[in-house]
């Protein structure tokens, strides 16, 4: 009996963490999201799918999904860019030092609040440092609060800064994984750098970086703290004046804690979760495709 | 080295036992006092409330109490949990603050506070404090659930040396026709701008603040009804603010932004609405280099008006409501406020208080050896009826009429501000 228990015994804990953490809020969650539910209110109602149906009809939820996925777009191609050159520079390094690499990653082990406060500051538009830069060079003062396209590329560099570091790191495991012998096997046959890089190396990334892209992806529609600290209304959830920078993860906050309706943040949150699966889905299966081509 | 299973499957099973185990120990930890025990109060507070001292002397006096202080920094993170908790039933401490700007919402939900006229001592009466702070914290069924602690009467603040250079009077008597009326006050803008083309206050979100808090009838009638889109002086008070900013008056900084902290600095605005408690910020952000520059006259356009201030109140929760409202009225006592006065500069609004000699004393040398203390006890008094506030009111202010204002200062068509307002509203009001 006894040694029968035992395995089960050993996994558990994690059993009973994913359900107590994990497993219940997102189920407990749906069933909010079918009552209207107060914060301090008295008794919630059962009003069924109504919070879904009035989120179809939401000005500032088709806001916030926009702003999201434009700070996505912005965060991710720059990032992943910027990260393979990283690693292929780390990686052509004729020493490895752990000194780099420690600087590479260390923007990850920030806390995420102290940089976004920073940037928020030198993002300010009136007394901002990026501001009196660009007034330098000519170009003039950018509203990076009111400018809706700004402000999401003020998101942008946050979430880049952040990331980068670390990504390049993952990118630059896996190019060391690659077998020396392939890149002899170019050289022999006359290929220079740009080419090994471009046929060998590349092509041989590409699940590490469909990783990447997943996890920016799930992360990247989950932004909260940087577009939060942005704006210049200390503790709004706003996202700007008019939500002009407003994401899906802080339209939850606002609609939970500002406006108070539990039952309709909950509704926007299933939907976040469903829209995190359904790419997360897609992604897979392009995985996949790719992973039967290549193999 | 040798890899050790044994401990692995140990620790695996501790804790997993100790995972199920927590729940059901909770379950049992409320166990009965035993007799003579010392009751164990809480007390929440945000930013700074002076209290530290007197809560040291309350438990030297009262043996049979310990006090345990729960400090938040931001007010905005307090009041978030406070009504978290306050809706989840549990988590509060047996003392709680509460912000004149979220007071409303506390009322609304004033079947989970003790009512302060019921548990609260005997002699504690309304009389300890200004009328209108004590009849702010009834609740429609009449039940009184928070003491008064401080309050935040309106004056204003200017910068000398900017008034000189337009041209304008400086001195703290005759700049007082400036502000004698929310006319004169935007009319004395526009001359400034026309004279020194800079921004003559803050930003708009302050002014419409102050002008709103001065309204016999704000967002809500009496019966809980949202009238912001009827009620035309809220329609007048905003086109004239956003007329003002418009024409170049507002400064545009977001209150309490970093940036808004740097103008204090860059002296960006020549006037700032300041209840008594923003002498302090002005003082930290302007900084000893300013030190003269900024001056505070007892008037205010539109006659007094509040801004700011708390209450203590006490949550169903406590387990000790008794002895929790027996600590609030000690700590909410003229001598006890006056002290917290010395300390944060926080203003009392206990009637006593403001005749104590040593409140009537306080001279600023920052501001030019202003009778701060004299000046705003007079300013105290000038407050009249408070305005009702509905359920949401703060919430109102705070995230949407502001962001309205700063959406037009930032070129978004005054019509486009007013319906963002009109709609924010009816969303928190539903």
């Amino acid at each position: 009996m006894r040694a029968r228990l035992t395995p089960y015994l050993c996994v558990a804990p994690f059993f009973v963490l994913f359900t107590v953490t994990g497993l219940f809020p997102l189920l407990y969650t749906g069933y909010v999201s079918l009552f209207s539910w107060d914060l301090v209110g008295d008794a919630p109602t059962f009003v069924g799918l109504a919070n879904y149906a009035e989120l179809l009809g939401d000005d500032r939820f088709g806001t916030a999904l926009v702003n999201t996925a434009s700070i996505f777009l912005l965060a991710t191609g720059p990032q992943l860019l910027v990260a393979v050159g990283i690693a292929a520079l780390l990686d052509a390094a004729p020493r490895p030092t752990t000194g780099w690499r420690v600087a590479v990653l260390a923007p990850t082990a920030m806390s995420v609040v102290a940089v976004g406060i920073v940037f928020a500051n030198l993002f300010g538009p009136k007394y901002g440092l990026v501001n009196a830069g660009l007034e330098a060079l000519g170009i003039g003062a950018v509203d990076w609060q009111a400018d809706r396209l700004a402000s999401h590329v003020a998101i942008a560099v946050m979430v880049n800064w952040r990331w980068t570091g670390y990504n390049a790191l993952v990118v630059l495991a896996a190019m060391r994984a690659i077998p020396p012998s392939l890149h002899e096997a170019a050289t022999v046959d006359g290929a220079g750098r740009w080419r090994r890089f471009r046929h060998v190396t590349l092509p041989l990334l590409r699940p590490t970086l469909l990783f990447v892209v997943v996890t920016s992806t799930i992360g990247g529609l989950q932004v909260f703290t940087e577009p939060k600290l942005l704006d210049a209304q200390p503790g709004s959830a706003n996202g700007g004046a008019s939500g002009q920078f407003q994401t899906v993860a802080l339209y939850v906050y606002q609609s939970a804690f500002e406006t108070r309706r539990l039952g309709y943040a909950s509704a926007v949150a299933w939907v976040l979760v469903l829209l995190v699966a359904v790419l997360a889905w897609v992604n897979y299966r392009l995985t996949k495709r790719m992973a039967g081509v290549d193999g | 080295m040798r890899r050790q299973p044994w401990r692995v499957r140990a620790l695996a099973i501790t804790t997993a036992t100790a995972l199920i185990a927590t729940p059901s120990a909770c379950g049992t930890g409320v166990a009965a006092r035993e007799p003579g025990a010392p009751i164990e109060l809480s007390i929440a507070t945000f930013t700074e409330f002076g209290y530290e001292d007197l809560l040291i002397e309350y438990q030297e006096n009262h043996p049979g109490i310990k006090v345990r202080h729960q400090r938040t920094g931001q007010g905005g993170t307090y009041h978030q949990q406070l009504f978290t908790r306050l809706g989840a039933g549990s988590g509060l401490t047996d003392v709680v603050a509460v912000e004149e700007g979220h007071l409303s919402d506390a009322l609304a939900a004033s079947r989970l506070f003790h009512d302060l006229a019921v548990i609260g001592p005997r002699e504690v009466t309304g009389n300890r404090w200004l009328d209108w702070k004590y009849a702010a914290a009834k609740a429609k069924d009449g039940s009184l659930i928070g003491y008064g602690t401080d309050i935040g009467p309106l004056a204003m603040c200017y910068r000398v040396d900017l008034f000189a250079a337009a041209g304008l009077p400086t001195d703290p008597e005759l700049v007082k026709p400036l502000f004698t009326s929310w006319d004169t006050y935007f009319a004395a803008g526009d001359d400034y701008v026309a004279r020194t083309g800079r921004p003559w206050f803050d930003s708009a979100g302050q002014i419409f603040n102050a002008m709103h808090n001065q309204l016999a009838t704000g967002y809500f009638d009496t019966d809980d009804t949202l009238v912001v889109a009827s009620n035309p002086a809220v329609k007048q008070n905003w086109d004239a603010v956003t007329t003002a900013a418009r024409r170049g008056q507002s400064a545009g900084l977001t209150a309490f932004s970093a940036e808004w902290e740097a103008g204090f600095r860059a002296g960006a605005f020549a006037t700032k609405t300041c209840p008594s408690w923003m002498l302090g910020v002005i003082k930290a952000q302007a900084g000893p280099a300013n030190a003269g520059r900024w001056a505070v006259t007892d008037a205010f356009p539109g006659g007094g008006g509040n801004w700011g201030g708390s209450y203590l109140a006490v949550p169903k929760q406590s387990a000790h409501p008794k002895e929790a409202a027996a600590l609030a009225a000690w700590l909410t006592a003229p001598e006890q406020q006056i002290r917290a006065f010395a300390r944060t500069g926080n203003f009392p609004s206990q009637v006593e208080a403001l005749t104590s000699p040593r409140l009537l004393g306080t001279v600023d040398e920052y501001f030019g050896g202003a009778h701060t203390g004299a000046l705003f006890a007079a300013q105290a008094r000038k407050v009249s009826a408070p305005q009702y506030k509905g359920p949401g009111d703060g919430r109102i202010q705070e995230a949407v009429a502001t962001p309205a204002l700063r959406a037009v200062e930032q070129g978004t068509p005054p019509e486009v501000g007013w319906r963002q307002l009109v709609e924010g509203a009816e969303k928190i009001a539903r």
